[in-house]
């Protein structure tokens, strides 16, 4: 039915992406393949689409040309000879439950306690039982250090706790590809570091992951490979040692001279 | 450093001891003289107000007392009531679909949505009730019954009510969608929720904290614009008291009888909708 493409240990393949809003061009051209079980971090401006594209693996935002696959899979559409088909969104929604995205802004639910937050996607999206679904929640809740926190509702908890407990709701639908957008972006100094913890937990058990960030101590210290993007660009990537301490290419040093 | 502080009174003065300290210190709050005054005022004018209308016999208390739970009253009221109900009901399904279409990326389906608020929105119900009260002139025949028999005053009454109060409902209802996140929805996506799911379990729940205040307002104003139908003879409230002073000519006193139960029905609606709106409020600041 699907399409398989490119090796075997290619988790993502992303070819030749182009993506504009309206006359901005914000993709031009990207080529980029994340192997299984390692993490990639992105790092760029803001403005280089970095985000965006993150967010056109999970067919958050179509792709004007070229194709992303997952776990060799398309993603949004169905490849027949030379022409992508959009799939129906019912068949859109399930492929996506593999892949797990974490935003920026956590978008918990808020009128759902803790725990409901986490049963919700597997019980309605992947018809898990009830009481499964639950155990597991909690499970993955411990495994975030909120145990504690089942019945909280999201207000009532710290930027760091809710981000936690989103990564959670993403794992709770066990995908084979977690996604992060600037995870620690919105959250107050003292609590990145939480975030950065269970991050870092879940790529030394050898979870599959792009990260976008401007954590470049994390980028250093988790990322397999580091990726820098400008103008809808990739400039470069390779393993961090490379990329952030020899840069190749003069915009990489610009930026890095920033920011370090 | 002492001896400048005395010379220089804007820098800021040199910490205090805390044996001669800010621990000792007595806040006392402003006299609020305005308001003791307006309390007063408004005080005697009520006790005035008060004193004119119980001691007017015109007002005919005695008159409102004897007809306040007469069975024609209360059969006006409990008609009054569940026309009510019913139209709320029905007006909120059909607007809730409205607002649905009105937010669809279907291009058609948006128009049909623009069209429908914008035709009830733009004539008066009046003439709109008027208008299905006659509809028999137009099609004296519907699935080969006759129009009349069909459609009597209270049928016309609910549909004319409905068709109405759907298009305002409908803009309630799409006000609320779009005071939910465009995050919310994002996430819904992401972890694979169907688009009903997404609207009945994600979407609507937030959209209620917008919704209910505005749609209170509308079951309180449907409850007194029910009203309007004791012009086709529908005998709700209104219509029952017009009966009887026909009859008696005790015209204000039995205005009064339904104007006393309007305000008492629409004060219990009040306490309903604070309750409705905790409940809605639940995980955001308001909740306490």
């Amino acid at each position: 039915m699907s399409t398989t493409t490119g090796t075997t240990d290619a988790m993502v393949e992303i070819r030749s992406v182009h993506k504009s809003f309206g006359s901005v061009e914000v993709l031009r051209g990207i080529d980029l393949s994340v192997r299984t079980g390692e993490v990639t971090v992105v790092l760029g401006p803001s403005g280089s689409g970095k985000s965006t594209l993150l967010r056109t693996i999970n067919h958050l935002e179509k792709v004007d040309r070229g194709w992303i696959s997952v776990d060799g899979t398309l993603v949004g559409y169905r490849r027949d000879g030379d022409k992508l088909y959009e799939l129906p969104e019912r068949e859109v929604l399930r492929r996506r439950t593999r892949i797990g995205f974490v935003f920026q802004n956590f978008n918990l639910f808020p009128h759902l306690t803790v725990l409901e937050n986490l049963v919700e996607a597997p019980v309605a999206a992947l018809g898990r039982p009830k009481k499964e679904a639950v155990a597991a929640a909690e499970k993955l809740l411990a495994r975030v250090g909120l145990a504690d926190r089942a019945t909280a509702y999201s207000r009532q908890l710290s930027g760091g706790q809710q981000q936690r407990v989103a990564i959670a709701r993403a794992l709770a639908l066990e995908p084979k590809l977690l996604l992060f957008d600037e995870p620690t972006s919105a959250l107050d100094p003292e609590l990145v570091g939480e975030v950065l913890d269970v991050i870092k937990d879940l790529a030394l058990q050898g979870t599959t992951m792009i990260v976008v960030t401007h954590e470049i101590g994390f980028a250093r210290e988790v990322a397999d490979t580091v990726v820098f993007m400008d103008e809808g660009r990739i400039v470069e990537q390779g393993a961090p040692g490379d990329v952030l301490d020899r840069p190749a290419h003069e915009r990489t040093r610009a930026f890095l001279s920033k920011v370090l | 450093m002492s001896a400048q502080t005395d010379t220089l009174p804007q820098s800021p003065p040199a910490p205090l001891a805390k044996s001669d300290g800010a621990d000792r210190l007595r806040i006392v709050p402003a006299r609020r003289t305005g308001q003791w005054t307006a309390a007063v005022a408004v005080l005697a004018l009520l006790a005035l107000v008060l004193n004119s209308v119980i001691r007017n016999d015109a007002f005919q208390w005695d008159v409102v007392a004897d007809y306040f739970t007469t069975a024609a009253v209360l059969r006006g009221l409990g008609l009054t009531l569940w026309l009510t109900a019913l139209v709320m009901v029905l007006g909120f399904a059909l607007g809730t679909l409205l607002a649905v279409l009105r937010l669809s990326a279907n291009r058609v389906l948006r128009s049909v949505g623009w069209g429908y608020v914008w035709l009830f929105r733009s004539t008066p119900i009046l003439v709109q009730l008027l208008f299905w009260f006659n509809i028999g002139a137009l099609y004296p025949q519907i699935l080969g019954v006759r129009t009349v028999n069909l459609l009597g005053p209270v049928t016309v009454a609910v549909i004319g009510l409905t068709l109405h109060e759907a298009a305002y409902a409908a803009e309630v209802v799409r006000g609320g969608i779009l005071s939910v996140e465009r995050g919310q929805i994002e996430a819904a996506q992401s972890l694979g929720l169907g688009p009903w799911r997404r609207f009945h379990r994600i979407v609507l729940p937030q959209a209620m904290r917008s919704i209910v205040p505005p749609a209170g307002n509308m079951l309180i104003g449907t409850l007194k614009g029910t009203s309007i139908v004791s012009i086709i003879a529908v005998q709700d409230l209104l219509y029952s008291v017009q009966l009887v002073y026909h009859r008696t000519y005790q015209v204000i006193p039995l205005l009064l009888v339904a104007t006393i139960w309007y305000a008492v029905v629409t004060s219990l609606l009040s306490i309903v909708q604070h309750y409705v709106e905790r409940h809605y409020a639940r995980g955001t600041a308001g909740a306490r």
